[in-house]
């Protein structure tokens, strides 16, 4: 048993005892035939084992994985291994931040609050959003969300329509809340330069469009003619856009989009197999009050200090209950703090330089896989840090098995109408002697 | 003592000097600007201050000390279960091991990860009486939404779409209603009792009225009064003889771990709040996990991927034609999962049954310290968390708030207050089994000194708190005129 | 003590009805106002909206609670007061001047199946 119950069974029918109960009496009004007898299990041991043991487990286990610091991995897909200092971990393993609740007691949770008010803020600057929520569980979440606020806002809508430059899990997660909530969607098809570009339904009737930038095979897409083509139809333009990129590329804000979504796990939280992750959504303030999910305002105490609040209160589940804009609760809090002492440590300097190596290694990465005569690009467009090639005569399957002998973990293989793709993704941490080394063993493997 | 003025750190000084954290580029960077186009590329300046890591040090180690956590002092949150959190967990889970894997990566490179899903798995479904178990949702009212849409493809896939109502009782938590819309069902609510618990007539008649149309109940047991629900075996009878499925709320299955299991009340599906029962790190608000837990029945819907074992392999699986697909990407809050394993495994069977009978007790005892000088308002067995009205002191003019803001002046975070919404007033007690009895007896003697205060210096309890960094705020000014981010400068 | 006002008709949800010609005026009571507290937030459907007995016609936000506001009668809301947007505490302070849509009426027989002021005030004293 372990040392977290402080207090023997004797101490605690000693204490019963002192307001007149037992230990014996504590369950006796639940019904005998309801009561658990069985005492031996499957999958759960009878008794605990030590802080030593647990450790030896879970080292063990962790052993019997391949992880990104040993090999060298070209994984992305929707998760990114970026550069993390150290701080920002170390400093979100404080009692204050890793154990507090909720913020329900702003004059004892000014910490969070803060934190949280930061990252909004920061998350703001980032994507020139009129306001960023408190954070969203994921991703993909994320999007599903803004599918039931673009109904809340367009309530003759009964559809929205999806670009298939999405990430894959992320329409399935949009299609399971859809059907759910009785609503229906329509899913694009890419033009052949892999982007959305013209391809938007020219019909009323859908409460929002969504697009992916750089969409899932790292392709940009044109947010200009993608809002225009949105609004002419009186449908919200939403965006799911990776908050990294947004340091060197155009914000949604400045191009008119009304909900923005995404992950943003590549802002200094580990990959960390998919979770916990860290969705994030942005609106125009026109928006505002159909908003899911927390969010943090400054307000003033009586002799006038500056006051972090969670606000907008009134939108939440434990007001409205099933008039509520969500059920949503819990948001991503230690995840958020993290990415925002990640950020500013980072600084404007550190974040645009990390993207800009990303970006500048991916490129350098395809043009050497290219010339190898092994690949061809599947688009030709400019790309950020992710791009998807063809494999001339081979299987990729096999050639993935093969470089993990070599400690390396291919891209993503795709297979899309009897077609493989290779996706493969670029961070600043990856070297050029690394690069190099992996274009080698592709060069030696793929015979 | 408080350190550090700057609130923000949009007002700490720039660092001008360079900061080394990554190595040079030493692949050529292209000119973006012409590789992306003009209109592409970011024109909104960057506007986010370059600091030095002794400054961001100290500015969160500050902003963190105006925090109250579960380590400094009780934390008596009803609904919440704010027990201890083991601390190697947190190192455990940040092993590279764990935190460099993806999901992407073949199965055979993840053995690990896979094998503690799996196990976990196991686990849960002994605790909680279930057949199998899912890890996808992100936190309890993500599980709670996922659990009830497996109902809802239950009824789909059984020929019966139309079974649309879901009946919810009035004392429920916000979040049973306001999932059961987002997941198209109509919400019928059933009232309570005189002693707290779901009047059951009320749900006989309401289960006749709607008969052809009841897709199912959502039930926490305990409710969210703290009381055990004694008729729950007839009411689940009830709702199964109707074509009805039934939902646990895991909220407060700390009440009842090893000693009472959902399955075994006749339960359908059941959602765990991770950080409640099982002792994960809230974190000021996440990161959750919200693991469902089905009966043979809905197995076939849960979401994908699921976690198999094939021939001493682990492997996720796909193909599940059945389930209703995916409620966000990859598999779940994997390092929130890791922690419930490790508590679990130090627990075992006998831990967890420990740990609710010392929750159970420590509520009684301080229930039964406190219980002559608060209204009181069902006269029931306590279980882990008990719920009082502050209605006398409200008479004298302090309300439930101001009680609560008071107690922070003694050295403990408050009860959760004004739930739930059928009791006025309420004051509802979560102390757990983590406090020692010096710690109860701290909370019971305070709740006795703020009921003298009431009486003899109320404005010393209207004033509270006293001793924090900011005084109560103003709500209606940041409803009214929303601050959201701060100012450009 | 809550102020009910004779001129007007009021709907079991709280909402007032001021009448003059095919034309109302809806507004919410003094009894609401008081019991929700310090409104922050209003929001009205669109002018042109036909509406029915019963729809939703807004919604009032205070911080600790939010109320939908349903129509007390049938009809077209052909105004929105735009003015409560920037101050909802106008609710507060003046329930009965801070009208919130005006709206042509589909059916003024409708009228009478609501509660006068002294039916109202009873309804409410007994809550």
């Amino acid at each position: 048993m372990t040392g977290f119950v402080p207090m023997s069974l004797e101490q605690r029918q000693k204490m019963l005892e002192t307001v007149g109960l037992t230990r014996e009496q504590l369950f006796a009004h639940i019904p005998d035939n309801l009561k658990l007898k069985q005492t031996e299990f499957e999958g759960l041991n009878k008794e605990g084992i030590s802080e030593m043991e647990i450790e030896l487990k879970l080292m063990d286990l962790a052993a019997k994985n391949a992880n990104s610091c040993e090999y060298d991995s070209y994984l992305g897909a929707g998760l990114y291994d970026h550069f993390s200092p150290y701080l920002p971990s170390y400093l979100i393993q404080r009692s204050e931040f890793l154990t507090a609740y909720t913020p329900y007691q702003p004059e004892i949770s000014q910490g969070t609050l803060r934190a949280t008010f930061e990252w909004q803020t920061y998350m703001c600057r980032l994507t020139g959003m009129d306001l960023v929520n408190a954070s969203m569980y994921d991703g993909a979440s994320a999007a599903a969300e803004a599918a039931l606020m673009a109904f809340r806002e367009k309530r003759k809508a009964k559809k929205v329509w999806i670009s298939a430059g999405l990430n894959p899990e992320y329409i399935d997660t949009i299609k399971t809340y859809l059907h759910a909530g009785g609503f229906e969607y329509e899913v694009g098809e890419l033009n052949a330069d892999g982007t959305a570009c013209g391809t938007y339904p020219e019909a009323e009737g859908y409460a929002a469009f969504f697009i992916q930038s750089p969409n899932f095979y790292g392709q940009l897409e044109d947010l200009d003619s993608f809002v225009e083509a949105a609004h002419a139809q009186k449908a919200l333009a939403t965006a799911v856009m990776d908050p990294l990129a947004l340091t060197m590329l155009a914000t949604p804000g400045d191009k008119g989009v009304d909900i923005v979504v995404g992950e943003a796990q590549p802002l200094g939280v580990p990959v960390s197999f998919g979770g916990p992750a860290l969705g994030y959504m942005g609106c125009t303030e026109k928006l505002m009050r159909k908003m899911p999910g927390r969010i943090v305002g400054r307000t003033e105490d009586k002799d006038g200090n500056d006051v972090y609040v969670l606000t907008l209160q009134a939108r939440e589940q434990h007001i409205r209950r099933d008039r509520a804009t969500s059920n949503i609760c819990t948001s991503q809090q230690l995840i958020a703090t993290l990415s925002n002492i990640h950020m500013a440590l980072m600084g404007r300097d550190g974040l645009l330089e990390a993207a800009e190596q990303s970006a500048a290694k991916a490129i350098y990465l395809q043009k050497k896989l290219i010339e190898t005569g092994l690949f061809k690009a599947k688009y030709e467009g400019p790309f950020f840090r992710e791009f998807a090639l063809v494999p001339q005569g081979f299987d990729l399957n096999e050639l993935n098995h093969k470089l993990l002998d070599k400690k390396i973990i291919g891209g993503l293989v795709l297979e899309e109408n009897g077609e493989q793709n290779w996706l493969l993704a670029v961070t600043e941490k990856k070297t050029k002697a690394k690069l190099d080394r992996f274009v080698e063993a592709v060069v030696e493997l793929a015979k | 003592m408080l350190f550090g003025k700057e609130e923000l750190v949009f007002d700490l000084p720039e660092n001008e000097a360079p900061i080394r954290l990554m190595a040079e580029c030493d692949v050529e960077k292209p000119d973006f600007k012409a590789y992306y186009g003009e209109d592409r590329v970011r024109h909104l300046p960057l506007n986010l201050p370059n600091l030095s890591e002794p400054q961001v040090a100290r500015h969160y180690t500050n902003m963190s000390a105006r925090n109250f956590g579960n380590d400094n002092g009780p934390y008596l949150l009803g609904s919440c279960t704010m027990k201890y959190n083991p601390k190697l967990h947190e190192k455990l889970a940040s092993l590279a091991g764990f935190t460099s894997t993806h999901p992407y990566q073949a199965d055979e490179t993840v053995q690990g990860n896979l094998q503690l899903y799996y196990e976990l798995e196991k686990q849960l479904c002994d605790v909680c009486g279930m057949d199998a178990f899912t890890f996808q949702p992100a936190a309890g009212a993500h599980g709670e939404l996922t659990g009830i849409m497996l109902i809802k493809a239950y009824h789909e896939d059984h020929g019966h779409p139309e079974r649309n109502i879901m009946l919810i009782p009035d004392s429920a938590h916000g979040t049973n209603p306001a999932s059961a819309v987002m997941a198209g069902f109509k919400v019928v609510e059933v009232a309570s009792a005189e002693n707290g618990q779901v009047d059951i007539e009320d749900m006989r008649s309401k289960i006749e009225k709607h008969r052809d149309q009841l897709a199912g109940l959502m039930l926490t047991n305990p409710n969210t009064l703290g009381i055990f629900e004694e008729q729950v075996d007839a009411m689940t009878t009830m709702v199964h003889d109707a074509g009805g499925l039934i939902y646990y709320d895991g909220a407060n299955i700390n009440a009842i771990l090893m000693q009472v299991r959902p399955g075994d009340m006749g339960f359908d599906v059941v959602h765990l709040n991770v950080h409640k029962s099982f002792s994960t790190p809230h974190g000021g608000g996440g990161p959750g996990a919200g693991p469902v837990g089905v009966k043979e029945c809905l197995v076939p819907y849960l979401p994908k991927p699921r976690v198999l074992k094939k021939d001493d392999k682990y492997a996720l699986e796909y193909n599940l034609p059945k389930s209703i697909g995916k409620v966000r990407a990859f598999t779940g809050s994997f390092l929130v999962c890791l922690k419930t394993y490790c508590y679990i495994l130090g627990n075992g069977a006998e831990g967890l049954k420990n740990a609710s009978e010392g929750a159970v007790a420590n509520a009684n005892y301080i229930f039964r310290r406190i219980k002559d000088r608060f209204k009181v308002p069902h006269d029931n067995p306590v279980m882990h968390e008990f719920v009082i009205s502050g209605d006398w002191q409200k008479e004298k003019g302090c309300s439930t708030m101001d009680m609560a803001k008071r107690m922070i002046d003694y050295g403990m975070h408050p009860p959760t207050v004004y739930f739930p919404l059928i009791v006025h007033e309420a004051m509802m007690f979560e102390p757990t089994e983590t406090e020692t009895k010096e710690n109860l007896d701290l909370v019971a003697d305070t709740m006795l000194k703020i009921a003298d205060e009431v009486e003899n210096n109320p404005e010393v309890v209207q004033s509270a708190p006293h001793n924090t960094p900011v005084g109560r705020p103003d709500e209606v000014k940041a409803a009214r005129e929303p601050i959201l981010k701060y100012p450009e400068k | 003590m809550a102020e009910f006002k004779n001129d007007r008709k009021y709907s079991k949800s709280h909402e007032w009805i001021l009448v003059e010609g095919d034309v109302a005026t809806l507004g919410i009571s003094d009894f609401a106002q008081s019991e929700l507290g310090d409104l922050v937030y209003c929001e009205a459907e669109e002018t042109g909206s036909e509406l029915e007995t019963g729809d939703i016609f807004g919604s009032i936000e205070s911080v600790k609670a939010a109320s939908d506001l349903y129509m007390p009668v049938s009809g077209e809301i052909i105004e929105t007061n735009e003015e409560l947007e920037d101050s909802p505490e106008n609710m507060n302070s003046d329930p009965y001047g801070s009208w919130i849509v005006k709206i042509k009426l589909s059916d003024p027989s409708e009228l009478d199946e609501l509660l006068d002021a002294d039916a109202y005030k009873a309804m409410c004293e007994e809550a």
